[in-house]
């Protein structure tokens, strides 16, 4: 069933990666290893002043080079797995944002250059909402989006 | 016991000698009629046999099908959404004929005391084994919720239907009910009891930490040398519609993707045929048929939809059958293909009702299930009450047993509102039978069925209605759960199916009185998916307001106003 090796193999990746191995050594906070935070972003209550608070705008173009992977119904709005992937050359960043969500701005990673415009997280969401992926690439903001529902679930078949 | 095709047949002319007609659910395209309905005409090299949501029914049963089975949308008026005379001029079954019984539940009691019970697992292995006989090297499918929905599944740790599935012939398995068992039984049922036996596939079940399959996919099974795929699909929203703590580790999912990667994959191993075993519900798996290419047929259930034809989906590689086989034991469904250099070339399709009285039992599995019953004989066997009315549960939005349900949970809890899960299993009761302690067990045996009283305010109680009817109501399939409405004993509202999520549910009342938003009321209610809880049985408090009352005289059915239903070929006014 799960693959023991590949398991062990993660596990010790991430116990060698510098940070982590820092942070769990208490040398670090987590505020001290995101110095950068945009905190007015992740505490926006609102898509567009949370794309304007990070990107300076929140002009989006609709792209179909960018496709949503998350469940149609979430099976636990505590973890929701999200991943986004896109062919836009160049990607700079890839924000995911649930629009119901008190705070919409969930997620943003910053690519380096040549990096894969591919990203996988989890998220948490209060409520049925449209999450929208935003590529920001050659100064522009193209985006999609994807209805997921949360339920309160019981009462199936 | 193996009953020869010549005793099969020989007991088949008396039952036509005694005047009973034998029309068979055939699809139009069949050939030409036998003289029997489980005598099919020879067609194809690969045949496949499909039963699915038996709800643990291992005796002859009762089971009316829908009289409301709305369709929404672009599924309004379109199979599995028609009942009563619609549903029989869609398929061109002569109403009064055993099909026209067997389908719907047109003239229900009368129909059902002249051609009796139907399914059992007794009647239903001589069926198999007559098929077999028939159609050498035919696979049996099981498309789930096999183990669940009986007092001796829940006594026996499902250990009564792992046996019985053996004892059948069942080759391959997916699953949905047998999750409510909890992980690790599933675990060791799969290891132990099916290991050389059964194949249980599921390609949507991926472990919850490294996004890795659980479960075999799919099997490729040799049919008279055509190599056969069969891929499972669980239903995918187990861990939301039934407790998610019982399967921690685990997240289903619809997973197109997937499967269409699997698909692929079995075609590159050589698998000339793709069958999908699903438990998807047959809205989603006709939605899924669109979209996923190269899959022949797709053998579905969950929904309890007894569909005599299958309905042939384009996608953009071609042509994909997609067939529901109702439930409770009642069918069995025949798939034949024609299968020529490579290809599927045509198909014949039967759903074989399974009329207990035209079909012997078969001497092996009768004294299985007399064995595995005994230790449990005085128990099932209690008179609760006596009924005057038919008792049926299935339905969108109420049934009879349901009724006493939601009356029991207020009598018993005292509460003014009670709430009774839309679930699609449990049998009928005819009017003038003896409501047994199995029948009761039949409507609510779950391995959560502690009772809950809570305060609920207003406003909780319509988000509640709202996000159930959205289950079943959302105009896209992938959205639905696919069991029917919350039943609700006390409180009165409207429905307006059509609309969206927020303003289907209007004009709630409770004594006359409008339901105040901020007010709080006791609600009665059982199945909780939250937590484990202590309570007490669901099956308890229903026995105890049975033995109270002693008789149903008649039920009062608390049925919501349903708006622009009316015209609606999924909607008949009569209960």
């Amino acid at each position: 069933m799960i693959d023991m090796k590949r398991r062990t193999f993660l596990k010790g990746s991430v116990a060698a990666g510098a940070i982590s191995a820092a942070m769990g050594a208490g040398l670090l906070t987590p505020r001290m290893v995101l110095a950068a935070w945009p905190t007015a972003a992740f505490e926006a209550k609102t898509v567009d002043s949370a794309l304007d608070a990070l990107m300076g705008s929140h002009q989006l173009e609709g792209s179909d080079k960018i496709s949503i992977r998350a469940p149609d119904i979430a099976e636990n709005g505590a973890v929701v797995p999200i991943s986004v992937e896109t062919s836009i050359a160049n990607p700079e960043s890839i924000s995911i944002i649930a629009e119901k969500n008190a705070s919409p701005m969930t997620a943003s990673f910053l690519l380096g250059t040549g990096a894969q415009g591919f990203v996988s997280t989890r998220i948490k969401m209060g409520k049925t909402s449209s999450v929208i992926a935003v590529v920001k690439a050659d100064g522009k903001l193209y985006s999609t989006g994807k209805e997921v529902k949360v339920t309160i679930g019981g009462c199936g078949g | 016991m193996n009953i020869s095709r010549r005793e099969f047949l020989q007991m088949l002319a008396v039952a036509s000698a005694s005047g009973i007609s034998l029309p068979a659910c055939e699809s139009s395209n069949a050939a030409k009629k036998s003289t029997s309905p489980y005598e099919l005409p020879a067609f194809g090299n690969v045949s496949l046999m499909h039963y699915t949501d038996c709800h643990a029914q291992l005796m002859p049963i009762y089971f009316r099908e829908p009289s409301i089975n709305l369709g929404i949308g672009s599924m309004k008026g379109k199979p599995p959404h028609l009942v009563g005379d619609k549903f029989l001029s869609y398929y061109g079954i002569k109403p009064g004929s055993r099909d026209a019984h067997a389908l719907t539940y047109l003239n229900f009691v009368e129909a059902a005391r002249q051609l009796g019970q139907v399914g059992g697992f007794a009647h239903l292995s001589t069926l198999v084994k007559n098929i077999r006989a028939q159609r050498p090297g035919s696979l049996l499918l099981d498309g789930g919720d096999t183990w669940q929905g009986s007092g001796t599944s829940y006594w026996t740790d499902a250990q009564d239907m792992v046996d019985a599935q053996k004892l059948l012939g069942v080759d391959v398995m997916t699953a949905h009910w047998e999750m409510t068992f909890g992980a690790e039984r599933v675990k060791e049922i799969i290891e132990k009891d099916f290991k050389g036996h059964i194949d249980f596939v599921a390609q949507n079940i991926i472990d919850n930490e490294w996004g890795e399959p659980v479960f075999p996919p799919y099997v490729i099974k040799d049919i008279n040398g055509v190599p056969t795929a069969i891929i499972g699909q669980a239903f995918p929203y187990t861990p939301i519609a039934n407790p998610r703590y019982m399967v921690p580790d685990w997240s289903f999912g619809i997973r197109d993707d997937r499967m269409q990667q699997m698909v692929d994959e079995a075609r590159g191993k050589g698998a000339q045929v793709i069958i999908v075993l699903s438990h998807n519900g047959m809205d989603v798996d006709l939605k899924m048929a669109s979209r996923v290419t190269g899959i022949d047929a797709i053998m579905g259930g969950h929904t309890h939809d007894a569909i005599p034809r299958p309905v042939e989906v384009k996608n953009a590689g071609g042509t994909t059958l997609v067939s529901n086989a109702g439930s409770n034991s009642k069918f069995l469904s025949v798939l034949d293909l024609d299968v020529k250099n490579g290809k599927v070339r045509d198909y014949r399709y039967h759903l074989l009702p399974v009329f207990s009285n035209l079909l012997e039992a078969d001497k092996e599995m009768s004294a299985y299930i007399d064995k595995v019953r005994a230790p449990y004989m005085d128990k099932l066997g209690e008179q609760l009450a006596v009924t005057d009315e038919l008792l049926y549960r299935r339905g969108n939005f109420n049934g009879t047993f349901d009724q006493i349900i939601c009356d029991a949970l207020m009598e018993v809890q005292g509460a003014p509102i009670s709430l009774s899960p839309g679930f699609r299993w449990g049998v009928s009761v005819m009017p003038g039978e003896a409501i047994s302690f199995e029948h009761v067990m039949t409507q609510t045996s779950i391995t959560y069925p502690s009772v809950t009283l809570n305060n609920l305010s207003g406003t909780r109680i319509k988000e509640i209605l709202e996000d159930v009817a959205d289950n079943l109501f959302n105009p896209d399939p992938y959205y639905q759960q696919g069991g029917d409405m919350v039943r609700v004993g006390g409180l009165k509202y409207s429905i307006d199916p059509a609309a969206k999520i927020g303003s289907r549910i209007s004009d709630m009342e409770l004594d006359g009185k409008p339901l105040d938003a901020k007010a709080e009321y006791p609600v009665a209610g059982w199945a909780s998916v939250a937590q484990p809880l202590d309570g007490r049985p669901v099956w308890d408090v229903v026995a105890e307001y049975l033995r109270d009352i002693k008789t149903v005289k008649h039920v009062e059915l608390n049925q919501p106003v349903i708006k622009g239903a009316s015209d609606n070929p999924g909607f008949s006014a009569t209960t």
